[in-house]
């Protein structure tokens, strides 16, 4: 008799817990990256005019951990991080590369002048075939990647404070950039 | 007057339409080729607007990858080798019909065991039920019952020998 009562609100309770977890934890958008531990794809792209110099693979792979940011001037979210990225450029704690996906030469230079310019290098992904080969969806993306070229973790979405915090600093400090 | 402007309406309705429709990208000129890499893109997760194919999706990055599974065809990828090439780069997420493997072994049994699990639970519920009924059968009165009803048939007759 008690059993009878206790199965049913337990099933019930469960199944509550799991979506209550669900609901304000999981985010069905984000799509769990494939690359996370593979090294970075090959690829060599010319750098955005006056914001060189160029990119490509072997950049990503100096014995040294480097941030490779996905951006766009027709990206709005990228506007919300790109204060954050010139500020991590002036603590001096990482190189960050810039990818800039299926934008227009002129407009992509337009934009690091006005807003400042954090990367150290740039690479024009003027087709969006490197961001495809790199799982790219959306833009803002950001590679964590290692001295060896390896793919340590991705951040899609603008980097927030909390992320650069308790994400990316730990991560960049761990890897001993 | 008010017809032909309503009839005019309905018309650049359908314009419309079909002017959409025709929003295609460059088909390749092998229709057994074209049919290929439609029935690809048809299985393959518009990763900007998650529940759609590429092939139903608007967006840029669908539109891309089109593009590529079309020039992967044309290189002469089987279709298994074009969907190897998008799960490399996106997992198995973009595949609109996920493999059966380890990790996704509740997705594809969740509901057979959770039909399962009901399904027991009824049977148990009316077993329960009619096991209770069988208790009431009157060849198996309690005690008191017994004497219960021993009581009411002595007062019944005591009744009816008073109306006599």
């Amino acid at each position: 008799m008690q059993l009878r009562f206790l199965l049913p609100v337990t099933t019930f309770a469960v199944i509550a817990a799991i979506m209550w977890y669900a609901l304000f934890n999981l985010n069905p958008a984000e799509i769990p990256s494939e690359l996370v531990s593979k090294p970075a794809p090959e690829f060599s792209l010319e750098a955005i005019p006056g914001f060189g110099p160029a990119l490509s693979t072997a950049d990503l792979a100096k014995g040294k951990v480097t941030l490779l940011n996905v951006f766009a001037s027709w990206c709005v979210a990228c506007i919300v991080e790109h204060p954050l990225l010139v500020r991590l450029k002036q603590e001096n704690l990482v190189d960050i590369y810039g990818l800039n996906y299926k934008d227009k030469p002129d407009a992509a230079a337009k934009w690091l002048t006005g807003r400042g310019n954090p990367y150290s290098r740039t690479g024009m992904d003027l087709k969006g075939r490197v961001g495809i080969d790199f799982g790219v969806y959306g833009v803002p993306e950001t590679f964590v990647i290692d001295g060896d070229g390896k793919i340590l973790d991705k951040i899609i979405g603008p980097i927030t404070e909390d992320i650069l915090e308790n994400r990316l600093r730990p991560l960049l400090l761990r890897a001993g950039s | 007057m008010r017809l032909t402007s309503i009839i005019f309406l309905l018309c650049s309705l359908f314009l419309a339409m079909s002017a959409q429709a025709l929003v295609v990208d460059e088909t390749l000129d092998d229709p057994v080729l074209e049919a290929r890499a439609q029935e690809i893109s048809a299985s393959i997760r518009c990763l900007v607007c998650q529940n759609e194919s590429i092939l139903d999706s608007d967006a840029d990055l669908a539109k891309d990858l089109r593009k590529i599974v079309r020039e992967h065809i044309v290189a002469g990828e089987s279709n298994d080798q074009v969907k190897a090439f998008l799960v490399a780069r996106y997992g198995d997420w973009v595949l609109l019909n996920p493999p059966f493997k380890l990790k996704t072994v509740l997705l594809w049994l969740g509901p057979a065991l959770i039909f399962l699990f009901g399904a027991i639970a009824a049977f148990f519920f009316v077993r329960g039920r009619s096991e209770g009924r069988t208790v009431l059968d009157i060849e198996h009165l309690t005690m008191e019952e017994q004497a219960a009803l021993d009581q009411l048939l002595a007062d019944d007759e005591d009744g009816s020998a008073r109306a006599k």
